[in-house]
This record gives C-alpha cells, structure tokens and sequence, in this order.
C-alpha cells in the first residue's frame, strides 16, 4: 500500500534517528504538528477508553475516504497519534480495513508501541478508527 | 552506597533480564522465580504427574503426599498451627472472592462490612459486590496523610453493625504497612470477621498469623517467589467452620446423587476441581529456600535498597511520592510531567516499572491524581538496579522538561 506524502515525510525523518532519545524527540515534535481539537470535542462520546492517558478521537468521511483528528494529554503518545493519522487518513474503509499498523510502526522503529499489552492506548485508538470506518 | 545482593545469583531470570538490558524493578506485580522452584517444577512434571487425593496408584499417591507436605510447610511458614487450616487456591484474588461467597450467609440487610480506602481492587470489590448483593453497607475507612488507615476514624466507624472488616496489610500503592493490632482488636472487640490481605506483606517480612489473631489470611504465591495460580487462605478453624461451599466438583464432594450431596469441610471441601498441584508443589520448594535463607539479612537488605530509591526520589526536584512508604516501593508523580511520557521514556531504557493506577482506581480518584509511577523491589535487586532506574529517569526528565 503506497504512502501518503505526509507518511512518507515522516518516515524519512524517523529512518534517520539511531537513539532513543532522537526518536523521543522527534515523536515530541510530530505531536505539535496533531491539530489541536476543540475543547468541545474532547468530550465522552469522543473519548477512547483503554488508555492510561486521555485520548479523544473524532472522524468524519469525505468523499468516500476518512479523516480522523485527535487528541491526548500525554506528548509522546500525541506524537504516536500524528504519525498514526499520517497514515490512516485519506484511506477508504476497506484500505482501512486492510492496513497493517504493525508494519508502519515497525518501519518507524516503533514497533514496541503497538504491543498487545491492555495498557496501550494506541491498539485502542486504532480498533476506535476500525469502529468507526466499519 | 553499593549494595549487591547475595541472592542475585539464585534467580537465573536476573541474568536472563539483565542480556535483555531490562531492570526489573515491577515486583510488586510478580516476583522473579529461584531456581530451587524451577527444579521442583521441572522434577514434578520429569517424574510423573498425577491427580492428588483420588487415585490408589503410586504417582498418585507421591503427588497427594508431596501436596500435602506443601501444605505443612506453609502452615509452618506462616505460624498457622493445624496444616488442614490452609486452603489452597488459585491466586489471592479467588481466595476473597472464596470467602465473599462463603460468608455471605453471614450478612444481611443493614450489615456494614468495612474495608480500608487503600483496598486493592481484589479486597474490594468482592466486598462491594457482597454488600450488593445483601443490601448490606461497604463501609470505607480513610487513612491519614501518610498513607495509614486512621485508627481513631475507624473505631467510630467499626461499630456492632460491622460483619467484616477486610484490610491490607502492605498498601500495594503506598508502600505503607497498616495497623494491624488495633484494627484487628477492634473487629474482635465488636464479633466481626477478620480478613487480611497479605499479597505484599507477606514477601516483606515473617509473618505469625497466630500472633497477628486475624481469621482469615491471603496470599498469592506469585508474588513469594513462588508459581502463579496459587493462592493460599489460611483461616481460623473456627473461622472456617463458619464458610458456606462455594465451588463444586472434584474431590471436595463427600456424598453425591443427582438430587443432593454433601461435601468435605476445610481444606478440601473448598479446593474444587483439580489444584494447582504443580503450583503448590512449587511454591513449596520456595518456602523451604526461604527458610534456607538468613530473613534478617534479606530484610535488611531491602530496607537499605528502600532507603536509598526513597532519598533518590527525595534528592529530584519537582518529584512527589505518595505517602510515606516503610518498605517494598515508591509510587510517585513528577510536576508537569505526565506519567505516560516518563513512563514510555523509562521502558525506552530498559527500565521495568509499572504506571497507572495500580488495581487501586477508588485511591487514586481520593488522592486526586490519575495515576502514578511505581517502583517496587525484592530480594535480588541491588543497589545499580536503581542507579539505572535514577541515571534513566534524570535522561527521560531532561528531555520531557
């Protein structure tokens, strides 16, 4: 599946990192590109449940394909949010459906933050997007 | 201040973790195991297995003598008296919910059971869900500044009405031990049952619960050293003499026909279907190790570990533990720092610590915060664990701030 220009950029950024502390600070950086939400979306419809920190997600569908915006309090997991929409939005439902999110992290050198463990926010984030394309 | 542990060397998994450049420092979520029970596993399972007090065969017969000789050990361990007073479970949390359903004949309407506000969610909510059930009243008793239940709170709040008083004895979030004699004394003074939670103290200390005078007593063996899926329940005979059966099936049936039966009383009567025998066999061999070890050295040990994770905290700026812990662990909070960022930055290093709430939701919604970080020791750590865990937290602050 081809990558959007957006996902591209940032996988070229995170290719170039050797430490951990880079790859920190770049995920800090790719959190302040997340559009901010507006404080009446963070509300609990919106919120995503599974998460120790807060995280609300909304999308809406234009033309067929998904535009997802979200938010969190937390800054490294908002960098993981914005690396996340790069790579999810403009997809329809069915390329939605088939993405392989393992794979995305992993070739950003991420893979560790899309474990099974329950106290990780972004597998609940990513079944929230499936939920809601579905 | 270096401190080694002597004990290091007897848990093949520190080495194992220490390849894996990980620093485990989650104890208070499961211990690491020795290898004293790894080869009482390993010769259970080489030499034949069998099914405990049913079959007249030879394993059979090795295996229900093996189990109960388990049995003993931890009745000598934890000073209980008669061996047919411990009852072996499959983890702490099911020995409560045991005694949730054996005593709930005892409760009835306008009943108080009354259980501390530093509860772990596995002594509480079979509790809350009891009362519920009944139409009784969870009555919670608060603790002080420090972490401690407020003993003269709860002797306005213990009162004639009150069933059951359900506490910890080691807060799994604060690290704080609890007053235990006068709040067992009150439950006495007023004829309630009494159940300690010994999921943390047990590790972090010898106990008598003899002397201690409670009715009921629970562990998990995980978190001994020991296998998981074992709990043990020790109760008074009397005490026990008060459950109601709970689970049925396997040999805790005496007498069945497809319209009655009748069942053997404590400790078979509540250890339905198969038991963790493997388990109790394990954690057998690590009560015996432990016995082998010098408990005075290995407490001392800790305490000096406990003292210098507490001045490292202290000496941080903008650090905040929670409560005033005496032992096993810290749980603290950094300013401006959200817990999930210094979380992800410290497993970046290799550091194991827990973040969250800590099965403990009702505390952490008291002490207002959503969470906490929590470090938490045991026999094999040593003093360059935490100079890991400080060298990685000031790395992970310094780029969070």
């Amino acid at each position: 599946m081809s990558l959007s220009p957006e996902a591209a950029e940032a996988a070229e950024r995170f290719a170039a990192c050797g430490s951990w502390e880079a790859r920190a600070r770049l995920l800090m950086q790719e959190g302040d590109r997340l559009a901010p939400l507006a404080p009446e979306e963070r509300n609990d419809a919106n919120r995503v449940h599974g998460c120790e920190s807060l995280v609300w997600l909304v999308g809406e569908p234009r033309e067929g394909r998904w535009y997802f915006r979200a938010g969190t309090d937390a800054r490294l997991l908002r960098g993981l949010l914005a690396l996340l929409l790069a790579r999810v939005n403009g997809l329809d439902s069915q390329a939605l459906a088939a993405l392989d999110l393992q794979q995305w992290f992993a070739s950003l050198g991420l893979q560790r933050q899309l474990t099974p463990s329950r106290s990780n926010g972004l597998n609940a984030v990513l079944q929230r997007i499936k939920a809601l394309a579905g | 201040m270096s401190e080694p542990s002597p004990w290091r060397g007897d848990f093949p998994a520190l080495a194992a973790l220490e390849r894996q450049q990980q620093t485990y420092l989650d104890s208070a979520a499961t211990s690491q195991k020795p290898q004293a029970m790894l080869d009482a596993l390993t010769h259970y399972y080489a030499h034949g297995a069998a099914n405990v007090h049913r079959a007249q065969h030879l394993p059979g017969a090795l295996a229900t003598q093996a189990f109960e000789e388990c049995r003993e050990k931890v009745a000598q361990w934890l000073h209980a008296g008669a061996p047919a007073q411990v009852i072996f479970t499959h983890g702490a949390t099911s020995a409560l919910n045991l005694l949730a359903y054996g005593l709930e004949h005892l409760i009835a309407t306008g009943d108080e059971i009354a259980v501390s506000a530093l509860e772990h969610h596995a002594n509480l909510l079979p509790w809350q869900q009891l009362a519920l059930r009944r139409g009784a009243r969870l009555v919670v008793l608060p603790a002080d500044a420090l972490g401690r239940v407020d003993t003269a709170e709860a002797e306005a709040l213990i009162g004639p009405r009150t069933r059951i008083l359900a506490v910890t004895q080691l807060s799994n979030v604060l690290g704080t031990q609890q007053p235990l004699a006068p709040l067992l004394a009150l439950a006495r003074r007023h004829g309630a049952l009494s159940v300690v939670d010994g999921a943390q103290g047990v590790v972090h200390g010898r106990q008598n619960v003899a002397a201690l005078g409670c009715d009921f007593y629970v562990f998990s063996a995980h978190k001994l050293y020991g296998p998981d899926g074992v709990g043990v329940l020790y109760g008074r005979s009397e005490a026990l003499g008060k459950l109601r059966h709970w689970q049925f099936g396997g040999e805790m049936v005496h007498q069945a026909d497809y319209d009655q039966a009748s069942f053997h009383p404590a400790p078979l009567g509540f250890e339905a279907g198969t038991p963790p025998i493997a388990g109790v066999i394990g954690l057998g061999a690590t009560l015996d190790w432990l016995a082998s070890l010098d408990t005075q050295a290995v407490l001392a040990h800790e305490h000096r570990l406990h003292q210098q994770l507490l001045r490292g905290l202290g000496d941080r700026e903008g650090i905040r533990v929670l409560g005033a812990p005496d032992t096993a662990l810290a749980c603290f909070v950094v300013n401006e720092v959200h817990n999930a960022d210094l979380a992800h930055l410290l497993t970046d290093q290799g550091i194991a610590v827990r973040v969250g709430q800590h099965c403990a939701m009702p505390l952490f919604k008291r002490l207002g915060l959503n969470g906490a970080i929590r470090v938490s020791l045991a026999m094999y750590n040593d003093s360059n664990d935490l100079q890991r865990f400080f060298h990685a937290l000031d790395r992970a602050l310094e780029l969070l701030r």
